[in-house]
C-alpha cells in the first residue's frame, strides 16, 4: 500500500442475528481516486456502505478515515450524521432520498446545513438578518447553482425535486453530497435505472468530481461499464467476503470473479465478460 | 373539456352500482342506529330499567342514509371526479390568482381597522380578540406540526405553562406582564425540550399519543399541586396588563386621565386587540424568516426524509428540539396573553379539547401554511360562533362542515409549498410532492 488511503476498512464484520452480512472484510481506498466495489445482488455492498457512514454499528472491526492533513477518524465510534458533519463522507442511497416536496436548490441548501448554521450565529445573527449571514447565504446560494450548472439542471434549479426526471434526482442527489464538500463521496449503484447516454453522463460527472474537487470516491455499482471505465481500483465481494482486488484489468480476467457472477446471476456474468471484450 | 367517451362510461357506474352502495350504507347505519336510537332506555323511579322503543325514528334515519348515499352518488358522477383538470378561462385563472395575492394584505388591513369598525360592538371584538388567539396558536403549532412534521397532540401543555407562569409570577412576585411575557414563552420552551427528550426516538403514531399524555400530564399536575397552583379552584387577581405601565383603568394615573378621554372599559379590549396582533404577528413574522433560514430548511427537510437529513450531517436530535421549543415558546407567549385577558385561569381551559381545535386549525389550514392557518382560525372560531343559532344541531353542522371541506380540499385550504429560496421564478409546490412527515 501507497499509505495515501483516505479510509481504510480493517477487518469489517457485521452479522444481524445469524446472517453474516460482512464477515472479516477488509479493504483500502486511495485518496483522490476512484474505488469500486462490486459483486452479485446480497454479497454485502450496501451493509459495508451503510458501516461507513454509521447507519450501522459494525459488530467488529475498524473503518479509518484519514483528512488530507493526517487527522485520522474512527467512523466505526461515530454515529451518521457525525460522520457527515465531522469525518466529511457524504453518500447517496440505491433508492433515491432527496426532499420531494423541496426545489432542487433548496435541497442543495439544506445540504449546506453545517456551514450555514455557523453563519447564521445558530439562527440568531440570521433573524436579525446580520449581513455577515447576507453573504454567507449568497455564497451558499452562488455554491448551489454552480452545481446546478455542473449537473445540467440550471433551468431546473426553481422546481420540484419529485418532479425531475429520474435520471435527473440522480444526480441532484450526487450534486447534494457534494454541496457538504466531502472528503469522501458514496454512492450507492448510481448508475441504477439509467440509460447509455445517461450512464455515461454519471461517468463524466464524477471522473470531474475526482479531477476538480479531488474527491475520494467509493462506489457500489452494477453497471460494469461504468465500473470498468472510471474505477482505479475495485473491491469484488461475494457472500460477505472479498473475493478479489485489483485494476479493472486484473478483476475482469480473474476466474473467481466470473465464477461468482456466474454462480449468482448469469445476466450479470454476461455483462461482466462483454464489457471485458 | 373533450373527455374521451371511454372515460365517460367509466365513470358512470349503473344503477345498480348506486343502488348496492346505499343498500350497504343504509345497512351500515341500520346496525349503528338500531342501539343509539332505535332503543331508549333510561332509570325508572325505583331505579330498575326502563326502555322504550322508537322504531320510528330508526326507519327515517336509515331511509335519511340510504337516499343521501344515492344523492351523493349521482352528485359524486355529476361532478366527475375530483382530480378532474376543468379548462377555466385564462382570465378567470388570473382573476383568481390576483385574487389570492391580495388575501393576505387586504385581511392584515381589516384586522387591524377592526376596533374601529366594530368599537362599539363589544361581542364582535372579544371574537375577533378570540380569533387571534387560535391563530397565533395554530402558527405556534405550525412549526411543529407543519414544518417540522411532529405531530403534537398535547400542544395545549405549553399554553397553560405560559398562562400559569404568568398568573403565578404576577400574582405571587407582582413581576409585570411585560416581564412575565418572555419569561412565560422561555419556560414553555424549556418544557417543550423537556417534552421532546423523551419524544425523539418516537414516530407518527407513537409521537402523537405522548404528546397527548404529556398535554393531560400537565393539566393534571395543575390540579394536583394545590399549594402552588390552587388546584382546581384556579388563580385568580391576575393583574390586568398595562400600556407600559400605565393602567388601563378609571383611576387618576390611568391611559384615560392623562390623555384627558372619559374611561371606557372599551379602551381596555382595544387595547388588548392589539396586543395580540402584534403577538401574532410577531409569531408570523419569525416563522417566515425561520423558514428562510437553515434551521427552517432543517425543519422541513426533517419532515421530508429523516435518514437523507442525516446522511448530509444534520444533527437530527437538536433539530426536532428546536422546533418543539420554538412551537412551545409562541404557545407560551399566547398562553400569558390569555392568563392576562381572562384575569383568571383554572384546569379547565386547558383540556385536550383545546389541543384537538389546534391542531384541526393547522390541518385544515394546510400545514406549512401561514395564510392558511390564519384562514382555518377564522373559519373554525368565527364559523363555530356563526352556528350559535343552531342549538344544539351546532356541532353536527360544523362536523359535516369539516368533512366536506377535507373531502374538497384533503390537504387543507392552501396545501401547496412556497419555496424559501429561488433564482428565477417562485413557483409554488404541489401539495402532492410535499411530505406530512412521519414524527
Amino acid at each position: 500500500m501507497s499509505g495515501n488511503q483516505i479510509l481504510s476498512v480493517d477487518r469489517l464484520s457485521m452479522r444481524f442475528g445469524g446472517i453474516v452480512a460482512v464477515n472479516d472484510l477488509s479493504f483500502d481506498a486511495e485518496r483522490r481516486k476512484i474505488t469500486a466495489l462490486i459483486g452479485p445482488n446480497g454479497a454485502g455492498k450496501t451493509t459495508v456502505f451503510n458501516c461507513i457512514t454509521g447507519f450501522y454499528k459494525p459488530t467488529s472491526g475498524g473503518i479509518r478515515l484519514t483528512h488530507d492533513d493526517g487527522h485520522a477518524i474512527r467512523l466505526e465510534r461515530l454515529n451518521d450524521f457525525r460522520i457527515a458533519k465531522l469525518a466529511k463522507v457524504a453518500r447517496t442511497f440505491q433508492n433515491i432520498r432527496l426532499f420531494p416536496g423541496m426545489t432542487a436548490l433548496e435541497n442543495l441548501m439544506v445540504a449546506q446545513h453545517n456551514a450555514l448554521m455557523r453563519a447564521s450565529g445558530l439562527t440568531f445573527l440570521g433573524l436579525i438578518g446580520a449581513p455577515s449571514w447576507r453573504s454567507a447565504e449568497q455564497a451558499a446560494i452562488d455554491l448551489a447553482r454552480t452545481w446546478l450548472d455542473r449537473i445540467g439542471l440550471l433551468d431546473r434549479a426553481d422546481d420540484a425535486a419529485g418532479n425531475l426526471p429520474y435520471g435527473d434526482q440522480r444526480r441532484l442527489e450526487i450534486a447534494r453530497a457534494m454541496c457538504t464538500q466531502p472528503a469522501l463521496l458514496c454512492l450507492d449503484e448510481p448508475a441504477a435505472g439509467l440509460n447509455a447516454r445517461e450512464s455515461a453522463a454519471l461517468s463524466e460527472l464524477l471522473l470531474s468530481i475526482r479531477a476538480d474537487q479531488g474527491t475520494s470516491i467509493l462506489l457500489i455499482e452494477h453497471d460494469m461499464s461504468v465500473v470498468m471505465e472510471i474505477s482505479d481500483h475495485v473491491v469484488v465481494m461475494d457472500h460477505g467476503l472479498k473475493i478479489a482486488e485489483g485494476t479493472p484489468r486484473q478483476i475482469r480476467d480473474d476466474p473467481k470473479v466470473i465464477a461468482a457472477y456466474l454462480g449468482a446471476d448469469e445476466e450479470e456474468a454476461i455483462a461482466v465478460m462483454e464489457s471485458g471484450t | 373539456m373533450s373527455a374521451p367517451p371511454a372515460d365517460q362510461t367509466s365513470r358512470a357506474p349503473g344503477a345498480a352500482f348506486i343502488l348496492k352502495k346505499a343498500l350497504i350504507s343504509a345497512f351500515v347505519a341500520l346496525v349503528l342506529f338500531s342501539l343509539m336510537i332505535g332503543v331508549r332506555t333510561e332509570a325508572g323511579p325505583q331505579g330498575q330499567l326502563i326502555y322504550w322503543t322508537r322504531f320510528d325514528d330508526l326507519a327515517a334515519m336509515v331511509a335519511a342514509v340510504f337516499v343521501g348515499s344515492i344523492l351523493m352518488e349521482l352528485l359524486r358522477q355529476w361532478w366527475g371526479p375530483v382530480d378532474t383538470v376543468r379548462v377555466v378561462p385564462a382570465s378567470v385563472q388570473s382573476a383568481l390568482s390576483l385574487v389570492g395575492r391580495l388575501v393576505a394584505p387586504v385581511l392584515l388591513v381589516f384586522t387591524f381597522l377592526v376596533p374601529v369598525l366594530f368599537y362599539n360592538e363589544r361581542y364582535i371584538l372579544d371574537l375577533a380578540i378570540l380569533v387571534l388567539t387560535y391563530v397565533m396558536l395554530g402558527w405556534g403549532l405550525n412549526v411543529v406540526v407543519g414544518l417540522a412534521g411532529l405531530l403534537d397532540l398535547g400542544y395545549v401543555a405549553f399554553y397553560a405553562v405560559g398562562a400559569y407562569s404568568y398568573a403565578l409570577l404576577a400574582t405571587n412576585f407582582g413581576l409585570s406582564f411585560w416581564i412575565c411575557l418572555p419569561l412565560a414563552g422561555i419556560l414553555a420552551a424549556l418544557w417543550g425540550v423537556l417534552l421532546g427528550f423523551p419524544v425523539l426516538r418516537l414516530r407518527g403514531d407513537y409521537l402523537a399519543i405522548v404528546t397527548l399524555a404529556f398535554g393531560e400530564i400537565i393539566r393534571l399536575v395543575i390540579i394536583n399541586w394545590q399549594s402552588l397552583t390552587g388546584g382546581p379552584n384556579g388563580v385568580t387577581g391576575i393583574p390586568r396588563p398595562t400600556l407600559f405601565g400605565i393602567p388601563l383603568s378609571p383611576a387618576d394615573d390611568g391611559l384615560a386621565a392623562l390623555l384627558g378621554i372619559e374611561f371606557s372599559p372599551t379602551h381596555r379590549i382595544v387595547f388588548l386587540f392589539y396586543l395580540i396582533l402584534a403577538l401574532a404577528l410577531l409569531t408570523n413574522w419569525v416563522t417566515i424568516r425561520l423558514r428562510r433560514l437553515p434551521i427552517g430548511r432543517a425543519w422541513e427537510a426533517l419532515r421530508e426524509d429523516e435518514v437523507a437529513c442525516r446522511a448530509l450531517g444534520i444533527n437530527t436530535t437538536t433539530t426536532k428540539l428546536t422546533a418543539f421549543a420554538t412551537g412551545a415558546m409562541f404557545g407560551g407567549f399566547a398562553g400569558a396573553f390569555f392568563a392576562t385577558r381572562q384575569g383568571f385561569i383554572s384546569p379547565e381551559s386547558f383540556t385536550f379539547h383545546e389541543s384537538a381545535l389546534v391542531l384541526a386549525i393547522v390541518v385544515l389550514g394546510g400545514m406549512g401554511s401561514q395564510l392558511g392557518v390564519a384562514l382555518a382560525a377564522l373559519a373554525m372560531i368565527g364559523g363555530f360562533e356563526l352556528f350559535r343559532g343552531l342549538d344544539q344541531y351546532r356541532m353536527l353542522v360544523f362536523g359535516m362542515a369539516m368533512v366536506l371541506l377535507m373531502i374538497w380540499r384533503p390537504r387543507g385550504l392552501i396545501g401547496h409549498r412556497a419555496p424559501t429560496v429561488f433564482l428565477k421564478r417562485s413557483q409554488a409546490i404541489s401539495s402532492d410532492l410535499v411530505k406530512e412527515g412521519h414524527g
